[in-house]
């Protein structure tokens, strides 16, 4: 196809969206204490999980749904969301199985998607968590990893094997009181990534989870816990995607980072769910997630980089709580808008600790008929002295039809906190596109090579292969392939 | 068969009647001059033969090298060997000069079945036709025309004309915005590229960038029609004279 015009290029078709054929197995729908006492049990949940999921239930009904966010979308029936959905060749019933076990139909599955299900020498670099509607399908390099004293696994396994880990720091960044769909996720829950790093260990590999939603009607209620302790490192990535439906799903998450004496954590999302029919809006996911992070130790530091390009609705803001004295906190963010995509998206800074220091750069970049908003804290306690940040808050427009909205809140309580904050917005006209034509460069081209420039700064923060994979997924949404 | 070839050629910026029927032949190795008072159509004359997608044909004959040109899109029309040097180049933030002119030139010898050169390779044809033009070293570090002031510019649009080597190099009022010392260069530059092979189109207000490359031609645009062509003491006239009394129907546009 021959690319003539800006809208031409930003209303290109989701390379995912296919649907895995496959028999499945229990599906739970509706919400009630009923739906929660099933999940439990069905995971086999000892009675102090299923007491903390019923405390968030009850919470989460004297709720209300937040509409402070700048999105606008319709009603959400939480009765008629599928909670529970597994499919028969990953039961829970049946004990974890080995990588060589994993049903062929979910293994093509992930092939398809990028992420092959095995220990190759090739990805060697990489152990991947496989979760796939409700429940982690596998996890590679379980073994090698544990040998370095690094575990790695999916949280429904972590609940059973270190029961002790989990009491101590699930919920202690994100309680279940904390918001209307952290509520919800505390409640019903199903899968997730576990990371443990112990005392003075860096994670000799990347860590990554693959989040699919596959069934029609299905939410994914996830939920990450990963802890570095003393002196510990770990860089983890995250991707998603799902098939196209035209109902809307939702995908409420919780992820929780906690990072104790000298540790640092970096963790990378590349999100491309489903965004929803690009003309009509139709379908796509609803991604309401709560990303927090805990820089418990001194001298700690916590890194999110994400590239947002998918979902309908996209509602989150992975934050870093600076209690340690001279800990950093850091938040590099490409959200990408086409079709009739809204995100509001951004971070919250909390500086509690002495000369804590966070930096936050943020590329908006709006195109078709979408809408996207920076919103983000910077917080300074009183005791914090010495802290720092510097915002950096970009926003780029493709097309006449797409809005940016930026809203910066600051609360300084210490008189020697320094806050730095540049904004700038600027547009990718037709004449830009014209230019590059003239020279030979075709408008695919051109686009790539005017987001690259723009998303630079975020992409060098992501890991070396990733930030080519980045690249490519603006490519495929923006763009086509390139070169 | 000359290079270009236009006939009766109208055309069309924002649902407005902008050519009214232009005539021109330029054959290899010619140089001609596009002069006229301001909104003519002499920079909507250069537009439409580079492709620029707010000019629409709507009647009227244009080809280059036998090839329709309405058929092709601009991107294929550069890889054929026209170039324009804009008026006005827009700004591109985020994007390196020198990975854009590489980007330019790894196209064109895509499209001509050459394999494409690496920076390293690239940096060594660059620094060649970098002389030409007297382009500073700092160019290349900067992105593409963002920051430029209005010469510098043009000085870039010159450097991409040298590193992608035209056969019709349409000119859109290179001479606007350059001191005389500018000028000189950039007419230095642009005589240095001359050859049999080629031609250029220089579309300009004025006489004097025409004593520093000198045309075969001159054609005076009015209102949309070129009311006189003539060789080079045309523009000389011009200077003198005005447009005045060369308006059709009584009246200049």
């Amino acid at each position: 196809m021959k690319i003539k015009s800006i809208h031409e290029i930003v209303n290109r078709e989701y390379q995912y969206g296919f649907k895995t054929e496959i028999e499945p197995g229990v599906q739970v729908k509706g919400l009630t204490e009923d739906t929660i006492r099933f999940i439990s049990h069905h995971k086999k949940e000892p009675e102090w999980l299923l007491e903390f999921r019923l405390k968030a239930f009850r919470h989460w009904q004297k709720m209300k749904e937040p509409h402070w966010a700048h999105v606008d979308y319709e009603p959400i029936n939480y009765q008629d969301v599928i909670y529970y959905s597994e499919p028969k060749a990953a039961s829970a019933d049946d004990k974890p199985k080995s990588l060589e076990e994993v049903d062929p139909e979910l293994r093509r599955t992930f092939d398809r998607l990028g992420i092959p299900l095995i220990e190759q020498k090739k990805l060697a670099g990489i152990a991947v968590d496989a979760i796939f509607d409700s429940v982690s399908v596998a996890t590679t390099f379980k073994e090698k990893l544990k040998e370095a004293g690094v575990i790695f696994c999916s949280f429904s396994e972590a609940v059973h094997e270190y029961p002790e880990i989990v009491k101590k720091y699930m919920a202690s960044v994100v309680p279940y009181t904390d918001n209307f769909f952290a509520a919800l996720n505390s409640a019903v829950f199903t899968d997730g990534s576990f990371v443990f790093v112990p005392k003075n260990t860096r994670c000799p590999m990347e860590l990554s989870s693959y989040f699919r939603i596959n069934t029609e009607g299905s939410g994914q209620f996830e939920r990450t816990l990963i802890v570095c302790e003393d002196n510990a490192y770990v860089s983890y990535l995250e991707g998603c995607t799902a098939p196209r439906f035209d109902t809307k799903q939702l995908h409420a998450a919780i992820v929780e980072l906690i990072a104790l004496d000298h540790a640092e954590i970096k963790y990378s999302t590349v999100q491309n769910w489903y965004a929803g029919d690009v003309k009509t809006g139709k379908g796509g996911i609803y991604n309401f997630v709560t990303k927090r992070g805990k820089c418990a130790g001194n001298h700690s530091k916590i890194s999110w980089t994400q590239v947002e390009t998918g979902s309908a609705i996209t509602w989150k803001y992975p934050s870093c709580i600076l209690t340690g004295d001279h800990s950093v906190g850091e938040f590099y963010s490409v959200a990408l808008t086409t079709g009739k995509q809204q995100a509001d998206t951004g971070t919250k800074m909390i500086h509690i600790g002495k000369k804590t220091r966070s930096t936050i750069v943020s590329k908006g970049i709006s195109a078709g008929e979408s809408s996207n908003s920076y919103r983000g804290l910077v917080q300074v306690n009183a005791k914090a002295e010495g802290a720092r940040n510097y915002t950096q808050c970009d926003s780029l427009l493709i097309g006449p039809r797409c809005r940016a909205n930026t809203f910066p809140y600051v609360d300084i309580q210490n008189a020697t906190a320094q806050v730095e904050h540049e904004a700038s917005t600027s547009k990718v006209s037709e004449e830009q596109l014209f230019y590059f034509r003239q020279r030979g460069i075709s408008a695919e081209d051109a686009m790539a090579s005017i987001i690259n420039g723009f998303c630079r700064d975020v992409f060098r923060e992501l890991p070396g292969e990733f930030a080519v994979e980045a690249t490519q997924l603006l490519g495929l949404k923006l763009e086509g392939a390139t070169g | 068969m000359p290079m270009l070839g236009i006939q009766d050629l109208h055309a069309e910026v924002a649902e407005k009647n902008i050519l009214k029927g232009i005539t021109l032949e330029v054959n290899p190795g010619e140089v001609h001059a596009i002069m006229g008072p301001n909104g003519s159509g002499k920079s909507t004359l250069a537009k439409v033969i580079a492709g620029d997608p707010n000019v629409t044909v709507s009647r009227g004959i244009l080809r280059y090298e036998g090839r329709d040109l309405k058929d092709l899109d601009p991107e294929q029309r550069a890889l054929a060997g026209i170039f324009l040097a804009f008026q006005y180049p827009t700004e591109i933030p985020g994007v390196n000069n020198a990975s854009f002119l590489r980007m330019a030139y790894n196209a064109k010898r895509k499209a001509a079945g050459q394999g494409e050169l690496d920076p390293l390779e690239f940096d060594e044809v660059l620094q060649e036709r970098m002389k030409i033009v007297q382009a500073p070293r700092e160019f290349l570090d900067r992105n593409v025309n963002h920051g430029f002031s209005g010469g510098e510019k043009k000085r870039n649009e010159i450097l991409q004309m040298a590193v992608l080597q035209p056969k019709l190099a349409l000119l859109d009022e290179t001479d606007s915005g350059l001191d005389v010392d500018a000028l000189r260069v950039v007419a230095d530059g642009v005589n240095r590229l001359r050859s049999k092979e080629n031609a250029v189109v220089l579309v300009t207000h004025y006489q004097r960038l025409l004593n520093y490359i000198v045309p075969d031609r001159v054609h005076i645009l009015v209102d949309g029609r070129i009311v006189k062509s003539g060789g080079k003491e045309l523009a000389l006239t011009v200077e003198q004279k005005g447009y005045d009394w060369l308006s059709v129907h009584g009246r200049t546009a």
